[in-house]
């Protein structure tokens, strides 16, 4: 086997396990941090129903950055649905047979990479453009930015200039996931492009992409306005003795 | 006339514009501290700490196991800029660490350095930096350039509130012994006397006594202001400023003419004489549950089966959401009514069982337009739909006046402006703060005016009523163009036939 096959199957490996690891870890530390009070911002639903709503209309609408500034809106907005369609196009990788619906969606993917850059390319100029904007940029925020429009430009072009060997690649992938270790195509494009999605998976649980899983445990958005219905007990003032009875 | 000022008054534009950044604008701007003896009582050491860093570090961490929207909040900020022309103090002063995610950076970047990976090990990466004292002072500037109000949380995509954060500097700044004079001793006076005045129950007893007799000569109605009498329904806890600041006090005679005409007893408390909890404007949770336990104590002592909250926005955040965690259950009360209920759901509830009566001419001197107050647009709620905190009050207002003008949509609502008085900065040492935050109500204001020639904006807040007394005439404005909700509803009663006898 070749020692660069060796090298990107043990760090993929490795990105997982940091991913899952990670995560799990913030997503039970957020889990098992109380929340002393209620603090929604309301007007806010007043059942779980309506809770499920609001959260639907963040996630799928991204409502509140709408009524916040259009111009974020929509270049985040493309952005993350881009990102969405390519990642479900990139299940053809992963899946054998490829799934109707995967193959339905290809050339969508590939519209969506475009969009995707544009996207970025947005949300980056506001970095530089807008000086409130660029005064709140951390090197780190140039970053991460730069990461994801290289990886969707490194992408887009094995599309379109330097392809790759894509069965040899699927092979590849698969054999990952059933431990059935197959070569990896060595050209530099594919290497690039699939280092740089190794790098960001092994940042996610490090950096300020837990705003993914982090949003749902925002009290602000999930919490139901009932605090004269039903009694919010906090449980770290219950264990202390602090509630009144 | 305009008042002459020490600093530059904003100059009110017809169209609103986001500013350019200023570094260092609001440097110079910072509360008094508080003296070893307003620390002591509630619990905080009375000067700074030799070992302040790690005591800070601690607390800091504390925090962090103790508040999850603390803990989720430092971690899920994506800097996209959403909330950064949202601030009041940032859109009146300009100075970049009024954005409200600037000012969460200011806790962030320490949080990040100490409690992160990528802090501790690549600081210069994600922006982390030391605790150091430069740190440590501009904790205390800008978390007391916050007024706590929640604006920017409606318009982040992952509702990061910053008041949350204000809230955890401000208990680290306790902490270390580095507390602000005006919050602290009002607190220390609630826990001595009873109100944030200190007005003891004599001088209270006599001012209410003086109330009715103003009442009396004025509508010739013997309405009472019971003070302490057991068995009464309700107990009315409100703001100890409406007992006699002006024009506060007027929204008092309101409440007592409402509770008089429907026929409802009632009374206050000398022991719980104060709606107003500056416990939340400091984030500590014990000395706002020790104000709070208070009012639980008078109900039950009293005997009564109501509990009404006066015009007060964070007393009515603290009373809706957080009472019920804090001294609830309230089980003794009449569970026909929401506990605690506020005095305009009272005064909503009985105009639409047709239990008052009108004369709403008596108010067409005034063109009215109405100012929500932060704490009550979002963080409560009145009735049992979202968004009647916003209703209720106007139908109120409407019923009891003919001429009514709402302010721009994106001034008022959930989108509400902050007076620029609110969370604990309501004293003169941050003057200039309080005039500058004003700007973007007064430039709403002033379209109204010129528009509709509105004459008067109602209020149900303390601190409003407060801050609108004092910062209006630095734009140009009459001081007693604010007024209380209330007044409104009172001056609008019709006495007829009961005020001949």
């Amino acid at each position: 086997m070749p020692v660069v096959t060796l090298v990107y199957a043990a760090l993929f490996y490795l990105a997982t396990i940091i991913l899952i690891g990670g995560l799990a870890y913030r997503i039970q530390r957020y889990a098992r941090t109380p929340q002393p009070l209620k603090i929604p911002t309301t007007p806010a639903p007043t059942t779980r129903i309506g809770v499920v709503l609001r959260m639907l209309r963040e996630v799928v609408f991204f409502a509140s950055l709408f009524k916040a500034n259009k111009w974020t809106w929509l270049f985040g907005w493309i952005f993350h649905f881009a990102l969405l369609l390519v990642l479900l196009r990139h299940l053809r990788y992963f899946t054998e047979p490829v799934w109707g619906w995967v193959v339905w969606l290809q050339p969508w993917g590939v519209y969506a990479g475009y969009a995707m850059i544009l996207g970025l390319l947005g949300l980056w100029a506001r970095r530089f453009l807008v000086d409130r904007v660029r005064y709140i940029s951390a090197p780190s925020d140039h970053l991460m930015l730069t990461l994801l429009v290289a990886i969707a430009g490194s992408g887009l072009a094995m599309k379109y200039v330097w392809h790759t060997d894509i069965v040899a690649l699927k092979a590849f992938v698969l054999g990952l996931i059933y431990f059935d270790w197959q070569p990896l195509p060595a050209d530099p494009l594919l290497l690039i492009h699939l280092l740089l999605v190794i790098g960001l998976v092994m940042i996610f649980p490090f950096s300020k992409l837990l705003h993914a899983p982090g949003m749902f445990f925002s009290p602000t958005r999930y919490q139901v306005d009932d605090p004269r219905e039903r009694r919010h007990v906090a449980r770290f003032a219950q264990a202390a003795g602090r509630l009144a009875e | 006339m305009a008042q002459q000022a020490k600093f530059d008054v904003p100059k009110l534009r017809e169209y609103p514009i986001v500013p350019r950044v200023r570094e260092g604008a609001m440097q110079h701007s910072k509360p008094f501290v508080a003296k070893p003896e307003f620390q002591q009582p509630l619990g905080f050491p009375g000067e700074l700490v030799d070992n302040w860093k790690e005591v800070a570090l601690g607390k800091m961490g504390e925090l962090l196991n103790k508040y999850r929207s603390v803990q989720v909040f430092l971690d899920i900020c994506v800097k996209c800029g959403a909330c950064t022309d949202k601030c009041h103090y940032y859109l009146g002063t300009a100075d970049p660490k009024n954005m409200p995610v600037a000012r969460q950076d200011l806790l962030r970047n320490v949080y990040r350095r100490y409690f992160t990976f990528t802090g501790k090990y690549l600081p210069k990466l994600v922006g982390a930096v030391d605790l150091t004292q430069d740190v440590l002072e501009d904790w205390y500037r800008y978390y007391h350039q916050c007024s706590e109000c929640r604006r920017c949380s409606v318009f982040c995509p992952y509702g990061i509130d910053t008041a949350e954060i204000t809230m955890a500097g401000r208990e680290i700044l306790d902490s270390v012994g580095i507390g602000q004079k005006y919050t602290n001793e009002i607190i220390g006076k609630v826990f001595k006397i009873g109100n944030n005045l200190g007005l003891p129950e004599p001088a209270l007893a006599d001012t209410l006594q003086g109330l009715e007799e103003e009442v009396k000569a004025d509508v010739g109605v013997d309405v009472r202001f019971p003070l302490d009498e057991k068995g009464a329904e309700v107990l009315l806890v409100t703001p100890s400023a409406d007992f006699f600041a002006e024009p506060h006090v007027d929204g008092l005679i309101g409440y007592a003419k409402v509770l008089h005409q429907a026929g409802i007893s009632w009374t206050l408390s000398s022991y719980a004489s104060e709606a107003a909890n500056f416990g939340i404007f400091s984030g500590n949770y014990e000395n706002m549950q020790k104000v709070a336990q208070r009012i639980r104590d008078a109900a039950l002592d009293l005997g009564v089966k109501r509990i009404v909250v006066g015009e007060c926005g964070h007393a009515w955040r603290v009373a809706y959401s957080f009472w019920n965690t804090l001294i609830g259950p309230f089980d003794f009360l009449d569970p026909k009514y929401p506990a605690p209920q506020h005095i305009c759901e009272l005064t909503y509830d009985l105009i639409r069982q047709g239990a008052l009566r009108f004369k709403r001419e008596a108010n067409d001197h005034r063109v009215l337009t109405f100012h929500d107050s932060c704490n009550v647009s979002r963080g409560s709620r009145m009735g049992s739909t979202p968004g009647g905190q916003f209703e209720i009050p106007r139908e109120i207002i409407k019923a009891c006046c003919n001429h009514f003008y709402d302010m721009a949509p994106e001034t008022i609502g959930e989108s509400t402006f902050c007076c620029g008085g609110g969370g604990g900065l309501l004293t003169d040492d941050l003057l200039e703060l309080r005039v500058k935050g004003a700007l973007p109500r007064m430039e709403a204001l002033k379209r109204v005016v010129d528009e509709h020639g509105v004459t008067h904006m109602a209020a149900i807040c303390a601190i409003c009523k407060s801050q609108f007394s004092k910062v209006m005439p630095y734009y140009g404005f009459e001081m007693d163009m604010i007024i209380s909700l209330h007044q409104l509803v009172g001056d609008a009663l019709d006495w007829g036939a009961t005020a001949a006898h």
